[in-house]
C-alpha cells in the first residue's frame, strides 16, 4: 500500500497532535489514563478470550493425540493415529463434501436471492417495513424451532406434500428427508430459508451506506437503472458482499443444529456435516480423543481459509478501513 | 443409547405433564411409610448426597423431589440434594464428573457396557456388600448392573421390548389373535396392508429402533451362551449373527414399515413412529415398555391405551436362542467412591421399596418396577402381559448398545441404521464393534 508511514498508530497520531514547533510537552496523566484505559477494556476480554478459546484449543490439540473414551486418566498416546483415522475416513469425507455443497450453493443461489431482495427492499415500495421483517423473521428463530418446524413440515403426506397436491403437483412429492439422494438438498433448503434475512439485512446496511448522490448523478448523465445497479451499487456493495461471503462459508462448515435435529446426519450419513460426525464419532461414542482431532481439523480448515480469504479477498477492504482510520 | 429414550418419552409429553404436575406435588405421603426396613443408618453424622438423575420435566422431576424430602424425614441426618439433568447431556457430564474431586455421590445408570466403561475412572462405588442383605428382591435385573461380578449400579426399573399393536386395528384386518411366528406376523402384514394400513410404524430417524430388530433376530438365532461369551468378547463373528442379518434382509424384503421410515423420529410428535400407532396410521410398533407413557401425549384418542396391546417378538424356526428370550434393560444409579456410606446405599434401597416402586408405577414413570413385588399394582392389561413375557423369559438380553461398551454399541447402532437405508452389508454390521473399522 502507499501509504505505509502510518502503519503505525503511534506515528500517526503524532503527526496530527505534535505541536508546530518545540519539544513535545510531557503529559503523564494523559499517559496514565491511556493505560488504565487500555488496561480496563483488554483485561477482561484477554482473559476470556485466553480463557475459553485459547486454552480449550490447546487441550483439544492435547487430547487429540491419545486414545480416550473421557473416564480415567490421559495414558494411552497414539500419535496421530487419530489424525490418521479421521483425515483417510470415507465417512469423514463424505461430511466434508457434504459441508462444500452447502457452502457453494449457499454462495452460488442465497448471494443472488439475497441480493435481489435487497435491492427490492431498498426501493420505496408500500409495506417495505412488513416485507423486511417478514423476510427477517426466519434468523430470530432458533435453529431447534426451525429445524422441529420444518421436520414436521416436510414428513411423509405432511403439510409440503398436501400443498404440493392441492395445486396439482402431486407428481414432485418425494420423501424429502428419508431419500438418501435428497436429504441434503432438503436440509439446503431449511438452511437458505433461515439464514436468507440475514444476508438481506447485511446487504441492505451495505446498500445504505451508498451515497444517493452518486447514483443520482448516474441517473442524471443518463445511465438506466441497471446500469446504475450495475456499475455504481455492486461495486459499493463489495465489501459487504465479500464479508457475507465469508460468514457464509465459515457458517456453512459450522452446520449442526439444523441438521442434528432433523436427520440425525441420516440417512446412512446422507445429510452429515463435520459437526454431526465429530458428535457421532467423538461424544455419542465416548471417544473423545477422536472428537478432539476432528475439532482440531474443523478450526483448521476454518482458520487456513479464514486466512486466505483475508489475504486474497478482503485485503483491500480491510486496508482501506486502517487507512482511513489512521488519516 | 438407551439414556436417548427416557428424556424424549418425558419431552413429548410435556404438554400432559404440565397438566399433572399441579397433582404431583404432595405425594410423599405414602413413600415415607416404606423406610422402616432400610432406615438403620448408622452414622450420626449429618450428610448430604447429590443426586444427579434425568427426571428433568414433570412427572418425574416432583416423583423424584417427594422421594428425597421422604427419604430424609425417615433418615433426618441424610439430606438429599436433588441435580435434574437432561438424559443426553450425561453422556458428557459424566466424563468430566468422574475426573474430578467432586462428583456427585448418586447419579443415572444404564448399567452395561457403558458402566464397565465409567468403571476405568475407578471412582464408582462397589454397593455388592452394602446391597446384598435386599439385592435378591430385584432377581436377574440386578445382574445387568454388575462389572466384574460385584455390584457397581442398582436398577429401579425394567425394560422389555416387544410388539405393542392396535387391538382395533388388527380386528379390521380379521386377525384374531397376535403372531407367534415370524411367517405369521408377515402374513397379518399382507391382511393389514389389504384393508390399507401400514403394518409397522419405524422410527429409524432415531437409529436406536432399528436396532432392536436386528438384535432381536440374533437373540432367537444365537444360543444364550454364544449370545454372552459373544458380548463378553466385543466379537460378533459367531454364524448366528449373519444369520440374523438374513432374518431381517428377509422381513425387511416383504415392505412391513411405512413410507420413508429412515427419517421418522421414534417419540417425537404425531409423525413419529409411536406417533403413527397413537393415532391409527400403524397398526404395530416393536417398542419398550416405555410405550404406555409416549402415546398418550401424541394423539387426542383419550382411550389409547385400552386400544393398544402387546406381544413378544415372534419366534424363528430353526434358531439356537430360548423362544422366549427378551431384550430388554432398565434404569438405574451408581454410587461415587466418595458418597456416605451407608446413607448412598440406603437411598437406593429405599427407591427400590415397594412403596417407591408402587408410586413410580401408578405415576405412569415406571412400566416395570425392578421389585416385582410392585407389579401387582399394574392396571394395563398390555403392560401386564410385557410384564408376565419378561418374568417368564428363558433369559434376558441386554439391548446390545448398552451391553457392549459405549464406543462398540454406538457404532453397531450407527450400522444397522445404515443397513436399513440400504447402505451396508452384513460385514459392515459384523465389523462395527471390532475397534478399529467403527469410523
Amino acid at each position: 500500500m502507499a501509504r505505509t508511514q502510518s502503519a503505525s498508530p503511534a506515528a500517526g497520531r503524532d503527526l496530527i497532535s505534535r505541536p508546530a514547533a518545540g519539544a513535545r510537552p510531557p503529559r503523564p496523566r494523559r499517559g496514565l489514563r491511556k493505560r488504565l484505559e487500555l488496561t480496563v477494556l483488554l483485561v477482561p476480554p484477554t482473559v476470556l478470550f485466553v480463557g475459553f478459546v485459547i486454552v480449550p484449543m490447546i487441550f483439544a490439540a492435547w487430547y487429540s493425540l491419545y486414545n480416550w473414551s473421557g473416564f480415567g486418566p490421559l495414558n494411552d498416546f497414539i500419535g496421530v493415529q487419530n489424525y490418521t483415522g479421521v483425515l483417510t475416513g470415507p465417512v469423514f469425507h463424505q461430511a466434508i463434501e457434504h459441508n462444500v455443497i452447502i457452502a457453494v450453493l449457499s454462495v452460488l443461489l442465497q448471494l443472488p436471492i439475497s441480493l435481489g431482495l435487497a435491492l427490492l427492499l431498498n426501493r420505496r415500495v408500500r409495506g417495505r417495513t412488513f416485507l423486511r421483517l417478514a423476510v427477517f423473521a426466519p434468523f430470530v428463530l432458533s435453529e431447534a424451532t426451525a429445524a422441529v418446524m420444518w421436520y414436521e413440515l416436510l414428513q411423509p403426506g405432511g403439510p409440503l406434500d398436501a400443498l404440493l397436491k392441492a395445486v396439482g403437483l402431486g407428481g414432485l412429492i418425494h420423501y424429502w428427508l428419508a431419500s438418501t439422494s435428497l436429504v441434503l438438498y432438503s436440509v439446503f433448503v431449511v438452511a437458505t430459508w433461515k439464514y436468507i434475512g440475514f444476508g438481506i439485512v447485511l446487504l441492505l446496511a451495505g446498500l445504505q451506506g451508498i451515497p444517493p448522490e452518486l447514483r443520482e448523478a448516474a441517473a442524471i448523465d443518463g445511465a438506466t437503472p441497471w446500469q446504475v445497479t450495475r456499475a455504481i451499487t455492486l461495486p459499493l456493495l463489495g465489501p459487504t458482499i465479500r464479508i457475507w461471503i465469508f460468514l457464509s462459508v465459515i457458517g456453512s462448515f459450522q452446520l449442526f443444529d439444523l441438521v442434528w435435529i432433523m436427520t440425525l446426519g441420516g440417512p446412512a450419513n446422507a445429510s452429515s456435516t463435520i459437526l454431526t460426525y465429530q458428535y457421532t464419532n467423538g461424544v455419542q461414542r465416548t471417544e473423545f480423543g477422536y472428537g478432539a482431532t476432528v475439532s482440531v481439523v474443523l478450526f483448521v480448515f476454518s482458520l487456513v481459509f479464514a486466512l486466505a480469504y483475508q489475504r486474497y479477498a478482503l485485503r483491500r477492504d480491510t486496508a482501506g478501513a486502517v487507512t482511513r482510520a489512521v488519516i | 443409547m438407551r439414556g436417548s429414550r427416557k428424556p424424549a418419552i418425558v419431552a413429548v409429553a410435556v404438554a400432559a405433564a404440565l397438566a399433572i404436575a399441579a397433582c404431583s406435588s404432595s405425594s410423599s405421603s405414602s413413600s415415607s411409610s416404606g423406610t422402616s426396613a432400610s432406615s438403620s443408618s448408622s452414622s450420626s453424622a449429618k450428610v448430604t448426597l447429590t443426586w444427579w438423575n434425568n427426571g428433568n420435566t414433570q412427572p418425574l422431576l416432583g416423583v423424584w423431589d417427594s422421594v428425597a424430602a421422604a427419604f430424609h424425614a425417615s433418615h433426618p441426618n441424610v439430606t438429599v440434594s436433588v441435580v435434574p439433568i437432561q438424559s443426553d447431556l450425561f453422556t458428557t457430564k459424566m466424563p468430566i464428573a468422574l475426573k474430578s474431586d467432586s462428583p456427585p455421590d448418586i447419579f443415572q445408570q444404564w448399567g452395561g457396557g457403558q458402566e464397565a466403561t465409567q468403571f476405568t475412572s475407578g471412582k464408582l462405588a462397589n454397593l455388592s456388600s452394602l446391597s446384598s442383605a435386599w439385592i435378591s428382591e430385584l432377581g436377574q435385573a440386578a445382574a445387568g448392573w454388575q462389572v466384574n461380578g460385584e455390584q457397581y449400579g442398582i436398577p429401579y426399573d425394567q425394560h422389555v421390548v416387544g410388539f405393542w399393536y392396535r387391538t382395533d386395528l388388527f380386528k379390521k384386518a380379521g386377525i384374531s389373535s397376535p403372531p407367534t411366528t415370524i411367517a405369521q406376523l408377515e402374513s397379518d402384514d399382507v391382511k393389514l396392508k389389504a384393508v390399507g394400513i401400514t403394518p409397522i410404524a419405524l422410527g429409524g430417524g432415531s437409529r436406536w429402533p432399528d436396532a432392536f430388530y436386528w438384535e432381536y433376530f440374533a437373540v432367537r438365532e444365537c444360543s444364550e451362551s454364544v449370545l454372552q461369551s459373544s458380548i463378553k468378547a466385543i466379537n460378533m463373528n459367531a454364524a448366528c449373527f449373519s444369520q440374523a442379518t438374513k432374518d431381517l434382509t428377509a422381513f425387511m424384503a416383504t415392505n412391513p414399515f411405512q413410507g420413508g421410515f429412515n427419517a421418522t423420529q421414534a417419540q417425537t410428535g404425531a409423525g413419529s413412529s409411536a406417533g403413527l400407532l397413537a393415532n391409527g396410521k400403524a397398526a404395530m410398533e416393536l417398542q419398550g415398555d416405555w410405550e404406555t407413557s409416549v402415546v398418550p401425549a401424541l394423539t387426542a384418542n383419550k382411550n389409547i391405551l385400552s386400544d393398544l396391546g402387546w406381544f413378544p417378538f415372534p419366534q424363528v424356526p430353526g434358531g439356537a436362542g430360548a423362544a422366549t428370550a427378551v431384550l430388554s434393560g432398565g434404569d438405574g444409579f451408581s454410587c461415587t467412591t466418595g458418597a456416605p456410606e451407608p446413607a448412598c446405599a440406603e437411598f437406593l434401597q429405599y427407591i427400590d421399596s415397594t412403596p417407591v416402586q408402587e408410586e413410580l408405577v401408578q405415576k405412569g414413570e415406571v412400566g416395570l418396577p425392578a421389585n416385582s413385588t410392585a407389579q401387582s399394582v399394574l392396571t394395563n392389561p398390555a403392560l401386564q402381559a410385557a410384564a408376565k413375557a419378561h418374568s417368564t423369559a428363558a433369559y434376558d438380553a441386554e439391548y446390545f448398545d448398552i451391553a457392549f461398551p459405549t464406543n462398540q454399541g454406538q457404532a453397531l447402532d450407527t450400522a444397522l441404521a445404515d443397513f436399513f437405508a440400504g447402505k451396508g452389508s452384513n460385514s459392515t454390521i459384523i465389523n462395527s464393534v471390532s475397534s478399529s473399522s467403527g469410523h
